[in-house]
C-alpha cells in the first residue's frame, strides 16, 4: 500500500500548526520560517488570499532519488521520498534538478545536509499518519491510502465543481505524486509550476545512461579498428617503400 | 628611497604576473578557511533557488571540457597513426591533466562534504549522471597521470616503466578516449533532467552530443593556446605546421556543432525568440555569434589561418566561445526558472582564479624540469 496526503487549499484556515507540528515529529530547530528551508519542510504560504502548502510531493519517481549518485534519496515502498544524511556528498544535483524546486541546504553550516519533508516516513511506518495531517483542525491536509485520496479529490470536484478547479494536482505531475492537492483558483497563481512534464523525469537521463555500456563497446572496436587500419597502412607503405629500393 | 618607489622597485624585479599570482594565492588561502569554517552561504552567492554556481560552471564544465585536447590529440597520435603530431602530445597530455585537477580542486570547494567524495565509489547508484561523471572524473585522471607519467620515467632515466607503459600505450589511450567522450558527453547528461528550468535556447536531448564536438573545438582551441603560451614564455617556435590542420578540424567540430545547434532550435521553436531578443537571446547570440561564427570565419580564409596572429586569435575566440556556452547552460539558461539572478560573489570568482593560477604554475614547473617538450625544439628555441 502506498500512502499520500491530499491538501485541499479551499479548507486551509492558514493556522500553521502543520508547520509546527512537522518541527516537533522532525526534530527542527525553531524558528518556522516564511518560506521552506532546509530547517522547515512546510510552511503555508498566503497567495492571493489563498493558504496553500509548501511540502515535498513525494514523486511516485522521483527526480532527486534518481540524480543522487550516492542513492542518499531512496523512494520507500509506502510513498515517501527518505534521505539518509549520512550518505550525502553535497553535490546538491538532487536541489537542481527537482522540478517542484523542494530540496533545501544548510548553507549556514560548515557540515551541511539537505532537508526536505520526508513524509514522517517513522510515523508512517508504524501505521501513523504525517504529523501536519494528525494536527489539522479542519482535514485540509488528509492522509490515507493514494488511491483512495485520488478517488476523494475527483468526489469533491464533482460535488462542487464550481469551487474547484478541475484538476488534481499531483495525478500525473512529474509522473504521478503521493502527495495532491485541489484549489478553488488556478494552480499556476498559487506559484505552483505547472510546466512540470507529465512523463517521469528519471527517464530523460536513462534513456542516455543506459546507452553507456553498448557505446563502450561499439566505440572501443571501432577505435582498435581505425588503429588497427591506419597501423598496417603505415607498415605496408614502409615495406613498399624499402622493396623499392631493394628493386634493380 | 621612499616607501612607495621601494615597492615599485621590488614590484619590478618580481614582475607583474608572479604579483598577481602571490596576490591571486593569499586570497584564494583565505577564502579557502573561510569555505571550510563557516560553509558554503558565508562564501558563495548560491542559494536554494541557485545551487551549482561559478565552481560547477566554470571549473568542472570548463576544466573538463578544455582538457580536450588530450584525447583529441592522444586519439590523434595514437588511433590515427599520424604520428607527426606527436611533439604537441605532451603538452597536451599535461594541460588535460591539469585541466582534470582544477575540476578536482573546484570540486573539493563546491562539494557540501568534499571529505566524503569517495562515497560514489561505494554507494552506487548507475541511474544518477552525476555517478557516472564521478566515475569518469577519476578514471580519466588515473588515465591521464599515467598517459602522463612517461615523461617522469624518462627525466629520471626509469628504463623499465617506461618499456611496460609503451607496450600498453595503444588500450590506455582507446580507454582514455572513451573516458572522456562518456564525460564530456555526461557532462551535458546533466541537464537532460531539467526540461522545465534550462531555457529552450540551450535545453534540447541533444546536448550531452553537443557537449563532445564542442569540447573537441575547444581543446583543439586549447592546444593552440598552450602552445603560444609556452612559445612566449619559453621563447619556443609555433610549430605551425602541425597547429594549421588542428585548426581545419577545429572549424569542421565547431561548423558540425553551429549546424546542430541552429537546427535544434529550429526544430524546438526557441530561433523565433531571436527576432525580438531578450537577456537569455542576447547571450545565446554573443556565445554563437562571437564564439563560433566568427572564428569558423576567420579560419575559413587560408591567409588568417597560416599566420600565427590570425590562427591564435581565432583559437581564442573558440575557446572563449565554449567557456561561454558553459556558463550560459550553467548560469544565464537557469536563472529565469530560478527566479533569481546569479552572479558570483568575488571569493568564489578568487577560488576559480586561484586554482587556474595554480595551473598556471604547474605547467610552468612541468615545463621548465621535465622533457615536456622535444628536445630539437629546446635546441632552436634561443
Amino acid at each position: 500500500m502506498s500512502v499520500g496526503l491530499l491538501f485541499d487549499s479551499t479548507r486551509c484556515i492558514g493556522c500553521g500548526a502543520c508547520s509546527a507540528a512537522c518541527k516537533e515529529a522532525n526534530a527542527l530547530p525553531l524558528p518556522i520560517e516564511e518560506h521552506p528551508t532546509a530547517y522547515t519542510w512546510t510552511v503555508v504560504e498566503r497567495v492571493d488570499g489563498v493558504n496553500v502548502r509548501r511540502l515535498c510531493f513525494h514523486c511516485a519517481q522521483p527526480t532527486c532519488v534518481s540524480v543522487c549518485p550516492v542513492s542518499a534519496l531512496r523512494k520507500t515502498p509506502e510513498g515517501p521520498v527518505v534521505y539518509d544524511a549520512a550518505r550525502c556528498i553535497g553535490c546538491r544535483y538532487c536541489i537542481m534538478a527537482c522540478p517542484f524546486g523542494v530540496p533545501k541546504y544548510q548553507w549556514d553550516r560548515a557540515i551541511p545536509i539537505v532537508g526536505k519533508c520526508v513524509l514522517c516516513a517513522d510515523r508512517v511506518a508504524r501505521g501513523l499518519p504525517t504529523a501536519c495531517a494528525a494536527v489539522c483542525p479542519t482535514g485540509a491536509t488528509l492522509f490515507g491510502e493514494r488511491n483512495g485520496l485520488v478517488r476523494e479529490a475527483r468526489r469533491r470536484i464533482a460535488a462542487n465543481p464550481d469551487t474547484y478547479v478541475d484538476h488534481v494536482y499531483g495525478v500525473t505531475e512529474a509522473g504521478g505524486t503521493s502527495v495532491l492537492m485541489l484549489s478553488a483558483v488556478a494552480f499556476e497563481r498559487l506559484g505552483m509550476k505547472t510546466d512540470v512534464p507529465r512523463r517521469p523525469l528519471p527517464l530523460l537521463t536513462w534513456q542516455i545512461l543506459s546507452k553507456v555500456p553498448s557505446f563502450v563497446g561499439v566505440f572501443g572496436a571501432l577505435l582498435f579498428g581505425i588503429h588497427w587500419i591506419t597501423k598496417r597502412r603505415d607498415a605496408v607503405r614502409a615495406y613498399e617503400a624499402e622493396h623499392r629500393e631493394n628493386a634493380p | 628611497m621612499t616607501g612607495a618607489s621601494a615597492v615599485q622597485q621590488a614590484v619590478r624585479r618580481i614582475g607583474f604576473w608572479e604579483a598577481v599570482f602571490a596576490v591571486v594565492l593569499v586570497l584564494f588561502a583565505g577564502v579557502t578557511v573561510l569555505r571550510f569554517t563557516r560553509g558554503l552561504g558565508a562564501v558563495t552567492n548560491l542559494s536554494d533557488q541557485f545551487p551549482w554556481g561559478l565552481w560547477i560552471g566554470f571549473d568542472v564544465l570548463c576544466g573538463v571540457g578544455l582538457a580536450a585536447g588530450a584525447f583529441t590529440l592522444t586519439a590523434t597520435v595514437h588511433v590515427f597513426n599520424l604520428h607527426r603530431f606527436e611533439p604537441i602530445v605532451r603538452p597536451a597530455i599535461l594541460t588535460g591533466f591539469l585541466g582534470y585537477l582544477l575540476v578536482i580542486g573546484g570540486l573539493l570547494f563546491d562539494l557540501g562534504q568534499p571529505w566524503r567524495i569517495w562515497h560514489a565509489l561505494v554507494f552506487w547508484n548507475p541511474h544518477s549522471v552525476m555517478f557516472e561523471v564521478a566515475w569518469c572524473v577519476m578514471l580519466y585522471t588515473a588515465v591521464l597521470a599515467i598517459e602522463f607519467s612517461p615523461v617522469v620515467f624518462e627525466r629520471w632515466r626509469l628504463e623499465r616503466p617506461r618499456r611496460i607503459l609503451r607496450s600498453i600505450t595503444t588500450p590506455l589511450v582507446i580507454a582514455g578516449v572513451i573516458l572522456s567522450t562518456l564525460h564530456q558527453s555526461s557532462l551535458g547528461s546533466l541537464y537532460l533532467i531539467v526540461p522545465s528550468k534550462l531555457h529552450p535556447l540551450w535545453y534540447t536531448p541533444l546536448l550531452p552530443y553537443l557537449f563532445v564536438i564542442s569540447a573537441i573545438g575547444a581543446g583543439i582551441g586549447m592546444t593552440i593556446l598552450e602552445s603560444y603560451l609556452s612559445k612566449r614564455a619559453f621563447g619556443r617556435h609555433l610549430e605551425m605546421d602541425l597547429l594549421e590542420p588542428l585548426a581545419r578540424c577545429m572549424v569542421v567540430a565547431l561548423g558540425v556543432y553551429a549546424l546542430l545547434r541552429v537546427i535544434v532550435i529550429m526544430q524546438s521553436g526557441a530561433a523565433a525568440m531571436l527576432l525580438n531578443p531578450g537577456y537569455e537571446a542576447w547571450m545565446f547570440l554573443l556565445e554563437m555569434v562571437v564564439g563560433v561564427v566568427l572564428p569558423v570565419g576567420l579560419l575559413l580564409v587560408e591567409r588568417v589561418r597560416t599566420h600565427p596572429t590570425g590562427l591564435v586569435v581565432s583559437a581564442l575566440l573558440a575557446v572563449l566561445g565554449f567557456v561561454m556556452n558553459r556558463l550560459n547552460v550553467s548560469v544565464t539558461g537557469m536563472e529565469g526558472a530560478a527566479g533569481v539572478r546569479y552572479v558570483p560573489s568575488w571569493m568564489e570568482v578568487t577560488v576559480s582564479l586561484g586554482l587556474v593560477a595554480l595551473g598556471f604554475a604547474l605547467f610552468a614547473l612541468a615545463v621548465r624540469y621535465l622533457p615536456v617538450f622535444p628536445e630539437p625544439a629546446r635546441g632552436r628555441s634561443s
